[in-house]
């Protein structure tokens, strides 16, 4: 019993990493209309920042956490200014292959700077808590309690303030949107700005009970890619709800299954997904 | 695009390039020459398949490097540990990639736009997870060795660089000679007429799900090709061929040369190859080049060294338009549609 609680918890935890990563994705898809294929190089270039700022500069972890949003929100904007924006009228195969372009470049970059290796970057939360039995490291209570407070924070965001309404009502009309008078330039940059800033909490989260390495944004990218199909591109709910149907999916099935085809189940539940329904789960009620 | 062969290529130009393949072993002054420009063509072949599902169909095929890898793969475990011979297997690595192609074909090709080239992105990775994890079919890590080279019959040697050059090259130019062929056919201006949109080619009577999924067969097939020359080449593979970098290396060949062009595939792959050897330092941080390069021609040359050299022969044309008025007029139709098939 213990052991399947102990998976419920690393369900939960992968769950809210996936999710936050995916709703970022999701957000940007929202909005623009753009499969960020780059994504995952934010996230990745999250970690990265995170760890320079805690190893190379000494920064506590929650400056550094900070500090790393911050990069990398700059960074997302200056995807969609230098990038997304002058792509806008182009056929959709040139975005996602400039989104490529990006990601390729990211990643060659922090490869060019810190090398290949796998690093370990530490937590300061990296007690356990014994509940009876049931053994939680802090640093995945703090992974999951942080995603419910930033998800939260997000929807406040969107659904009570007036900046939030702009993303929203953007990517439910653009059009309409533009008839009231939005700045559809002011909304795609901060769209951008939020999923970077997602990214990299994710990232800062995830990092000290993972590995910080180039290649790391890999695989969250491509399950953020089968979460969203899932939950419906663009759908806020579906993001976070397919996120944790992915964690699960992994944690019991990476323990009752096999570990070493834990990465297949997300894949396989797309390609099994997708044939039966082209169009996701839950492609109805989107926004 | 169907008048691209004899503007951008008159049949001198054409054979004038040929002629220089067939010289280019004399004229090298080394054998590692001779074997970088055998794999430039190796990986041209595998980027005209992709140019006909991504170029001529119009959809964004991620696994591409998978079916290479397969195409590889199937070829080293058929020689390797089941003991065929080289041509057998060969054309097992073909039948291999064909079938796989068409049963992937059949699923993700139902979605469209951005569901199909995420679908395939994962696909693509499933193909890398398998090679590395099912050890008892694939080796998983530790790869594939003592893959045959191809058999010459007792005429050729074949594990020579010059030889297998040679026996590379009949193959790229078929792959030519069938592209240029698929695309004056009727099929291959259905495949355009899908790019160009699908409603349009509904109502126009094309059964779309049938001719995606054969551009999709034809394309992992010719990646199948590659990937068997390859392995043949090599003759040791391990999971890094399945990786997704292939695949954006080869959109970037293909993007470099012209996409949904004849000759692009052809120039983009040979001269990217070429400059990342000769800048070494590249090898491993190329892509701080490429990712840039990738954008800035999605932004600003869309249509490659071929198709901005298209445009611009037809301005020049058009300059010397009152001159050659009756030249320039059937240039001007052959850009047109060149234009449009390209739009």
């Amino acid at each position: 019993m213990s052991l399947f609680l102990q998976q419920i918890i690393n369900g939960l935890t992968l769950g809210s990493i996936y999710g936050l990563v995916a709703l970022g994705l999701t957000l940007v898809y929202g909005i623009l209309h753009i499969p960020n294929f780059a994504h995952g190089a934010l996230y990745m270039v999250g970690a990265f920042m995170s760890y320079f700022f805690m190893v190379d500069l000494g920064a506590h972890y929650w400056v550094a956490m900070a500090g790393s949003a911050a990069v990398v929100a700059i960074l997302a904007i200056l995807c969609e200014r230098l990038v997304f924006h002058p792509l806008r009228h182009s056929p959709p195969i040139h975005d996602k292959i400039a989104a490529i372009g990006i990601l390729l470049f990211l990643e060659a970059v922090v490869q060019m700077f810190w090398g290949s290796d796998f690093r370990r970057m530490s937590s300061p939360y990296s007690g356990i808590l014994n509940f009876d039995g049931l053994i939680i490291p802090e640093q995945r209570l703090l992974i999951i309690a942080g995603a419910f407070v930033l998800v939260v924070a997000l929807q406040l965001f969107l659904r009570r303030t007036m900046t939030g309404a702009t993303i929203i009502a953007m990517a439910q009309s653009r059009d309409g949107a533009f008839l009231v008078g939005i700045d559809a330039n002011r909304v795609a940059m901060m769209t951008f700005a939020i999923s970077g800033i997602l990214a990299a909490f994710a990232a800062t989260l995830y990092a000290p009970i993972n590995l910080v390495y180039p290649a790391m944004g890999h695989l969250v990218i491509m399950k953020a890619f089968v979460i969203i199909i899932l939950g419906g591109m663009g759908s806020v709910p579906g993001a976070i709800v397919g996120g944790m149907i992915i964690g699960f999916a992994e944690a019991l099935g990476g323990f009752y299954i096999s570990t070493s085809y834990k990465d297949i189940i997300a894949f396989g539940l797309l390609v099994l997904i997708l044939s039966v329904r082209p169009q996701g789960l839950f492609a109805k009620g989107a926004h | 695009m169907f008048k691209l062969a004899s503007l951008l290529m008159t049949p001198a130009a054409k054979y004038l390039m040929l002629a220089f393949a067939v010289l280019f072993p004399l004229v090298a002054t080394n054998e590692y020459q001779v074997y970088v420009m055998a794999t430039a063509f190796v990986w041209a072949i595998a980027v005209y398949g992709l140019n006909i599902i991504t170029g001529f169909c119009g959809q964004l095929n991620l696994a591409h490097g998978g079916f290479f890898a397969i195409g590889a793969y199937t070829l080293g475990l058929l020689t390797a540990d089941y003991g065929w011979s080289f041509w057998p297997a060969f054309a097992g690595a073909l039948v291999m990639t064909a079938v796989l192609g068409f049963l992937v074909g059949i699923v993700s090709l139902r979605l469209k736009e951005h569901y199909f080239a995420i679908f395939t992105l994962c696909v693509g990775f499933i193909i890398y997870l398998l090679i590395d994890k099912w050890e008892e079919l694939t080796h998983g890590a530790i790869g594939v060795r003592d893959i045959d080279a191809p058999y010459g019959f007792g005429l050729v040697d074949f594990t020579d660089t010059t030889p297998f050059y040679y026996l590379v090259l009949g193959f790229l130019v078929f792959a030519i000679w069938f592209m240029g062929r698929l695309s004056k056919s009727l099929l291959g201006r259905t495949f355009i007429a899908i790019r160009n949109g699908d409603e349009l080619a509904q109502s126009l009577g094309i059964n779309l799900m049938r001719n995606k999924v054969l551009a999709f067969v034809l394309s992992t097939t010719y990646a199948g090709l590659a990937g068997a020359l390859y392995a043949g080449m090599v003759r040791f593979i391990g999971p890094e061929e399945a990786n997704v970098q292939h695949t954006f290396d080869m959109i970037t060949y293909l993007l470099v040369g012209g996409i949904g062009t004849i000759m692009g595939p052809l120039l983009g792959t040979i001269g990217l190859v070429w400059i990342t050897q000769s800048l070494q330092f590249l090898e491993e941080y190329r892509m701080i080049i490429f990712g840039p390069l990738l954008v800035l021609l999605v932004i600003f040359f869309p249509r490659g060294i071929t198709g901005s050299f298209l445009t611009w022969m037809h301005r020049k044309s058009q300059a010397l338009a009152p001159a050659k008025k009756r030249q320039a007029n059937k240039v001007n139709t052959g850009q047109s549609r060149e234009a449009e098939s390209n739009a």
